[in-house]
């Protein structure tokens, strides 16, 4: 069965090249539901290989063909429990967006060409997940960049989407490299990028300081994909693409690599406790950050862009305290939450004829019961509500944060903090759409979607809610599940007993409180303005994108300029064009050597003969 | 008085430099050509006296190969000649200067 394996990235592959040479020809809806194929049959497939993980079978490793022997890359793929997990939630998560694209996206003009982007996109996903090697890693790391860019900018007639594709590009190129030169320290130290040997060696192989930099170089690859600080500022623009994309790419599965990327290579991590600790730092400043960015957002897309950057800040910060389980649940449970809070927001804007302004929107809970319904407990997941899933995953992550103590009970206090803060904006954001009074724009005709995007809507909010019963205290399903991964990893374990449920009581009373001042500020008859001061500037995401456009597009732009202008017209054309110069002069100066008289050139050869003669008198010593 | 080596030597560099200086004195290509077979010939004369003196077989061999190839050369010359005087009514090697740079 395990035989089968290499079906999972090729069905996708297929059905993109497929779709890319005849989607025309397919046409409507038939196109949609072969791309949703072949993402269900794959997710059978990992399904059917994942119960002998249940019962306890090992990792293997399939190989399928040699590719670059001498790095140790070949192309053969890992499955292991942590693939298996991811793999599901990619193939699963991404089955159901592409059943909702179906009536999502009806009417597009490049209705096939969607899917097609798509399925390349879940085959690209698989590639990264299921590696055995860095290389095949890599190889998936940038083909998620590039389905990335070509949905964020999928609507390229829009100035806005086009640039939005161009910046989260160039944006992740940032991180790429810091990926790719540790991949180069990897090969130097280790003269192999199998994941086997590398891992099994590191602890012989690297020093400390080694450890540190080829981790911090990791890190910063996994900034670029996961949207931490600083290179965050791509995500919230990629909301310009289709809402399904929003859902699968950036919310769901993509951004998650960073997190899925560190947790692969923890063995490394392990080594390295300065780059754990900022990895741990950084994932909690942007929790908080970005959260308190999504308070002031007014379009609904844009809200849940800042509160995705914002619980990969908490996964992050989750795998930088080597609670590697915790990060890994707390992946899965927000792909199931997140993705079903941006397709009810799809179904919402998708109502309301394109509209994305929450102050334009109101009362659409009449309107809209199975969205309203379903996102209702997107919106209690993703705070924290117990029993949903995002309660027992958040609550892990901050509980490890607080039993690693020291420095690190500053990252449980922000960790609280912006729980608050995220309670409060998902309450402001089902309550702005879903209550309250119509402040609809004139000729709006909001309606239930149809089945194909309700169903999904459905079936993910089951999944938000019961996923966390996984992992609990109580039963630690999950941690089980991953111990062939992780087996060897140490993990920072959360404190038993009292203090467990003294934690989880904490963070359910902020919880409560964020929600209730939500409530009592939004719920209550006329809304507040929401202008200047505090509220321009968290809209306005702090003018960092204007920071970054002052600090390094401008110079960037200066030095470009500068080197076209000037570097290359003066100095690269001047010397191409001096070369050219000096051999005219030099042949015009030997032209008259050319007279056209034999006489001359008799004469010539004449005085060359004597004088090499004479040259070989002399020589010989006949004077 | 014995016709010594150095006889024939003094010879051919008289006739060679006579052949040299037709060469480049005379403007009619065909005394150009039977100049430069005076200078083919005061070559052989010197193979042959040098052969002769040393007892050696291959002065004569390597006069045998400079008088076919000067056949061949005036052959080819001479066409060219007569091919030029064809076009130009002239055999003045100063009036086809053409490759002047």
């Amino acid at each position: 069965m395990i035989d089968y394996l290499w079906l999972l990235i090729a069905l996708p592959l297929l059905g993109a090249l497929t779709l890319i040479l005849f989607g025309k020809r397919i046409g409507e809806p038939a196109s949609g539901w072969l791309a949703s194929a072949l993402v269900v049959i794959p997710f059978l497939i990992a399904a059917t290989l994942t119960v002998p993980f249940i019962a306890g079978a090992e990792p293997e490793t399939v190989y399928l063909f040699s590719w670059i022997p001498v790095v140790g890359a070949n192309a053969s793929l890992l499955w292991d429990p942590l693939s298996a997990l991811m793999t599901l939630v990619v193939t699963g998560v991404g089955a159901l967006i592409h059943i909702y694209s179906v009536g999502y996206m009806h009417g597009d003009e490049r209705y096939s060409l969607f899917f097609a982007y798509m399925n390349l996109f879940i085959a690209s996903m698989l590639t990264l997940v299921l590696a055995d090697n860095f290389a095949l890693m890599f190889v998936g790391w940038e083909l998620v960049g590039l389905s990335s860019y070509l949905l964020i900018s999928f609507w390229f007639v829009k100035p806005s989407a086009a640039a939005a594709g161009k910046k989260a590009f160039i944006v992740n190129r940032i991180g790429d490299w810091g990926f790719l030169i540790a991949l180069m320290m990897i090969f130097a130290a280790f003269g192999t990028l199998d994941f086997g040997i590398v891992f099994a060696e590191a602890h012989s192989v690297l020093s400390v300081g080694l450890a540190t930099a080829i981790t911090l170089m990791l890190f910063l690859g996994a900034t670029g994909k996961s949207a931490q600080l600083p290179l965050y500022m791509w995500l919230p623009d990629a909301m310009e693409g289709p809402t399904p994309v929003s859902a699968l790419i950036h919310a769901a599965t993509m951004v998650t690599a960073g997190v899925y990327m560190i947790a692969r290579t923890a063995a490394l991590f392990e080594l390295a406790p300065i780059s754990l600790a900022v990895v741990a730092t950084v994932g909690a400043l942007t929790a908080l950050f970005a959260a308190t960015i999504a308070v002031g957002q007014r379009d609904i897309k844009r809200v849940l862009a800042y509160s995705t950057i914002s619980q990969l800040g908490y996964m992050v910060m989750a795998v930088g305290l080597t609670a590697f389980t915790a990060g890994i649940f707390h992946l899965t449970t927000h792909a199931f939450f997140k993705a079903l809070l941006f397709l009810g927001a799809g179904s919402v804007i998708h109502a309301m004829s394109n509209e994305q302004d929450m102050w334009k929107m109101g009362g659409l809970r009449k309107y809209m019961p199975i969205t309203f319904a379903t996102m209702a407990i997107g919106w209690l997941a993703i705070s924290g509500l117990f029993p949903l899933s995002g309660f027992w995953s958040k609550d892990e992550i901050l509980a490890a944060a607080f039993a690693k103590g020291g420095f690190f009970t500053i990252l449980w206090v922000i960790g609280v903090v912006t729980a608050m803060i995220t309670a409060f904006y998902m309450t402001r954001l089902i309550i702005l759409t879903f209550f309250g009074d119509k402040r609809w724009d004139e000729g709006a005709h909001p309606h239930e979607s149809p089945f194909t995007m309700t169903i999904p809507l459905i079936i993910l909010a089951v999944f938000s809610a019961v996923a966390g019963l996984w992992n609990t205290p109580v039963r630690l399903g999950l941690e089980h599940f991953l111990e062939p991964t992780f087996g060897s990893i140490h993990q920072v374990h959360p404190a038993g007993g009292l203090t467990v449920w003294a934690l989880a009581l904490i963070s359910l009373a902020v919880i409560v409180i964020g929600i209730l001042v939500a409530y009592g500020r939004y719920g209550r008859g006329d809304l507040p303005t929401e202008e200047g001061g505090y509220w321009a500037a968290a809209l306005n995401g702090y003018g960092v994108d204007d920071f970054y456009g002052r600090v390094i597009v401008a110079p960037g732009k200066a030095i470009a300029t500068w080197t076209a202008m000037v570097f290359d017209t003066k100095v690269v054309d001047g010397i191409v064009n001096g070369l050219a110069f000096g051999v005219r002069a030099f042949g015009s100066s030997m032209r008259v050597l050319q007279t056209g008289w034999v006489r001359s050139y008799g004469a010539a050869i004449v005085a060359g003969s004597l004088g090499v003669i004479l040259w070989l008198l002399l020589q010989g010593g006949a004077f | 008085m014995t016709v010594t080596l150095g006889w024939y030597m003094v010879l051919a560099a008289v006739l060679f430099s006579m052949g040299a200086g037709g060469v480049l004195i005379r403007r009619n290509a065909l005394v150009m050509f039977m100049s430069v077979e005076l200078m083919l010939n005061s070559v052989n004369l010197t193979f042959i006296a040098a052969g002769n003196e040393l007892g050696l077989v291959e002065g004569q061999v390597a006069a045998l190969f400079i008088m076919v190839v000067a056949a061949a050369e005036v052959t080819i010359g001479l066409a060219i000649l007569v091919a030029v005087f064809r076009r130009r009514a002239t055999a003045n090697v100063d009036v086809l200067s053409e490759l002047k740079g």
